[in-house]
């Protein structure tokens, strides 16, 4: 039995096959580098689990000097950044609900005379809570800031004020998710990257394994039409795509109490196009692979910052600006934005007309690429 | 009925990969009802060619009528009426024998589906495993199933790609006297194998090699233009004597056939006389007609290799 035993040279020719394969497919030995390299900038960089610099709107009816010091404390403090002052409620309910601002900071008419009085003035500070992370350290920020953000205009006969308990008392309304429930904001966000790995891997597995089976060309012999291959790929999908968001919806509402606020034929129409941006994408990775395993790390290569830069595990407004921007280009970071204004905001199709077109944009720059990729023929 | 209706009439065809020409200008004839055997090394352009025939491909240049349509413009209309068999097994594997035809026979928009597909799997005796998947049949049944698909449109020509590669004999012969008899039925089939015996069951044969057609013809046509004069020799120690006269003059290839070796040459004359200079009393020597084997063998060694 000797003859049989391990033998490390025989383990070392496997080795060295496996390395030449493996350099062989410069796609999958590209995307072994390429993907460490991603996530090392992705977690590095773009991720920042405490979001400064968030758009915030005024609406001060007070124009005394403590409230201009107020203010001026607010951005200082780097978690705020006043992006709209205005004078009206309806203007900042508007820009909550389309969510331009992450807050808004309400101070009343009588701020100065309360506070020369030691009555310690109210500030509402209403927040969009729809992602409780994002708003949750600013939020802590505030308690840190009413015992002192005063101090320094509190000088004389009014020193005896900055011992009070806290000259300053900030109010927080949080809208859209009052009880910060990060389910809130998870499972609706599971809605779209559920439905990106289903359409981009599966579709772009499912074309590649008809070209590595050899089965494209004998499809390609027939008289069936590109456009029905494509489409004959496509159909199921969008069905299993529909079957799937249902069955999310359904948790949402009976096992997460998730509010279903806003419409939910829109959800399911603004969900055509997201599926179709993605299937789109599916298709062309289909096109560049050459086999299944490369597809799969390409679909992998467009989920991973899908994932990490659309919002939907770190809040958006905590990313350095490129991030931002990258996470723009995807779909994904639109489609959330749009679920959680439908589910949890409520939002019509005026209110989340700005996500639409981005989405459009993509399926059609997808799409072309994907149809000129795919030859009619085999040449 | 017109005996003489061409079926494939396409001239100077020319397909190129990069700078590769693959396909060199080739003209062919294919008449009704006819079995048309392609031949030549692997490489040396066969799929290509039969690629371009069914619309896969698009010739670079050429031109030509195949079914009576238009082979630069008309590829929809030929593909509708083409059953083109692919060198590897490209139906799908997951699903059953009946699930296969049944969509192959809805892709073509099959008259009376049901009964079209019933019909194709009896006539190839596939009945009993209808519902056995695609993927666990062997080689022969694989091949079976193929050819039920690509007739089930009742195509007019048959396109075949090494159809009985890795298929037992008795599978093949049972496979050659369905395509004989759909012959006589009036279809065309163009074939292309690496088996001399298959050659032999052609009606007319075509040599491809680096992407030319240099011989073709009919069998005994083929080999006759070969001009190919063969001596089988039989004996002990064969080995050494096929060194000896391989170094002659006149000898232009020695090729073991079992106990024999054939030794062949174009020039009758020169060959005798090697031949004359090794003949000995153990050795028994006879002149005999040339094969398809001989003639491809010596068609093969004088073509440049195919892949450079």
């Amino acid at each position: 039995m000797s003859s049989n035993r391990f033998a490390s040279y025989r383990l070392w020719a496997l080795v060295v096959k496996e390395f030449i394969q493996m350099w062989r497919d410069r796609v999958t030995f590209g995307m072994m580098v390429g993907i460490p390299l991603m996530q090392l900038m992705l977690f590095g960089f773009a991720i920042n689990s405490d979001p400064r610099h968030l758009p915030t709107a005024i609406r001060n009816a007070d124009m005394g000097p403590f409230a201009r010091t107020l203010v001026a404390a607010l951005q200082n403090s780097d978690y705020f950044q006043v992006t709209t002052v205005t004078a009206t409620e309806e203007e900042t309910q508007r820009l909550l609900q389309l969510g331009k601002v992450q807050f808004v900071i309400n101070i009343p008419v009588d701020f100065s005379r309360r506070l020369l009085r030691g009555l310690s003035p109210n500030v509402l500070v209403e927040t969009d809570a729809t992602d409780p992370s994002a708003v949750g350290p600013a939020v802590s920020t505030l308690r840190a800031l009413a015992g002192k953000v005063l101090d320094h205009d509190l000088k004389g006969p009014l020193a005896a004020l900055r011992d009070s308990v806290a000259p300053v008392n900030f109010q927080v309304h949080a809208h859209y998710n009052p009880e910060n429930n990060t389910q809130y904001n998870i499972v609706p966000g599971l809605m779209g990257v559920v439905l990106t790995m289903t359409m981009v891997v599966i579709t772009s597995l499912v074309i590649t394994r008809e070209r590595e089976r050899g089965t494209m060309e004998n499809l390609l012999a027939t008289p069936v039409r590109p456009v029905e291959v494509m489409l004959g790929k496509i159909v199921p999908y969008i069905v299993v795509g529909y079957i799937q968001l249902t069955l999310i919806l359904l948790a949402a509402r009976y096992i997460f109490d998730v509010p279903l606020a806003g419409s939910l034929s829109l959800l399911y129409g603004v969900a055509f196009l997201f599926i179709a941006a993605n299937l789109a994408m599916g298709i062309t990775f289909s096109t560049l692979a050459r086999n299944q395993l490369q597809a799969v790390q390409m679909a992998f290569f467009f989920f991973l910052p899908s994932i990490l830069l659309s919002g939907f595990m770190f809040p958006f407004r905590g990313m350095p600006e490129w991030a931002q921007w990258l996470g723009t280009c995807l779909p994904l970071t639109h489609f959330l934005r749009m679920v959680r204004g439908i589910l949890l905001k409520g939002n019509g199709l005026v209110e989340i007309a700005p996500e639409l077109w981005p989405l459009l944009l993509f399926f059609v720059v997808a799409l072309a690429i994907g149809i000129k990729r795919y030859r009619q023929t085999l040449d | 009925m017109n005996a003489r209706e061409l079926v494939i009439d396409v001239s100077g065809v020319v397909k190129r990969f990069g700078n590769k020409t693959v396909v060199n200008g080739i003209d062919l004839k294919v008449e009704r009802g006819e079995i048309y055997g392609f031949l030549g090394p692997n490489g040396s352009g066969k799929t290509t060619f039969i690629r371009m025939l069914c619309g896969l491909l698009t010739p670079d240049a050429g031109s030509g009528t195949c079914l009576g349509f238009d082979v630069l413009r008309q590829q929809a209309e030929i593909r509708r009426q083409v059953g083109y068999m692919t060198q590897r097994f490209s139906y799908y594997e997951d699903l059953t024998i009946a699930e296969n035809l049944d969509f192959i026979a809805r892709v073509y928009a099959v008259p009376d589906r049901r009964e079209a597909v019933a019909r194709s799997l009896e006539r190839l005796g596939l009945q009993n495993r209808r519902r056995q998947l695609a993927g666990e049949l062997s080689g022969g049944w694989k091949q079976r199933l193929a050819l039920a698909a690509c007739l089930i449109h009742s195509p007019r020509l048959l396109l075949l790609d090494e159809p009985t590669a890795g298929v037992d004999p008795k599978a093949r012969r049972d496979f050659w006297e369905e395509i004989h008899d759909l012959a006589a039925e009036g279809l065309t089939v163009l074939i292309t194998t690496h088996y001399m015996d298959e050659a032999e069951r052609c009606h007319r044969l075509g040599y491809l090699a680096y992407g030319e057609l240099l011989t073709r013809g009919t069998v005994s046509e083929v080999v006759a233009s070969a001009g190919l004069t063969t001596w089988s020799v039989s004996g002990p120690d064969l080995h050494h004597l096929a060194r000896r006269l391989r170094g002659r003059e006149g000898v232009e290839q020695v090729v073991a056939f079992g106990n024999t070796l054939h030794v062949s040459g174009r020039n009758a004359t020169l060959l005798e006389a090697a031949i004359a200079a090794e003949r000995d009393a153990r050795h028994e020597w006879a002149r005999v007609r040339s094969g398809l084997e001989d003639v491809f063998i010596s068609l093969m060694s004088g073509s440049r290799d195919n892949f450079t």
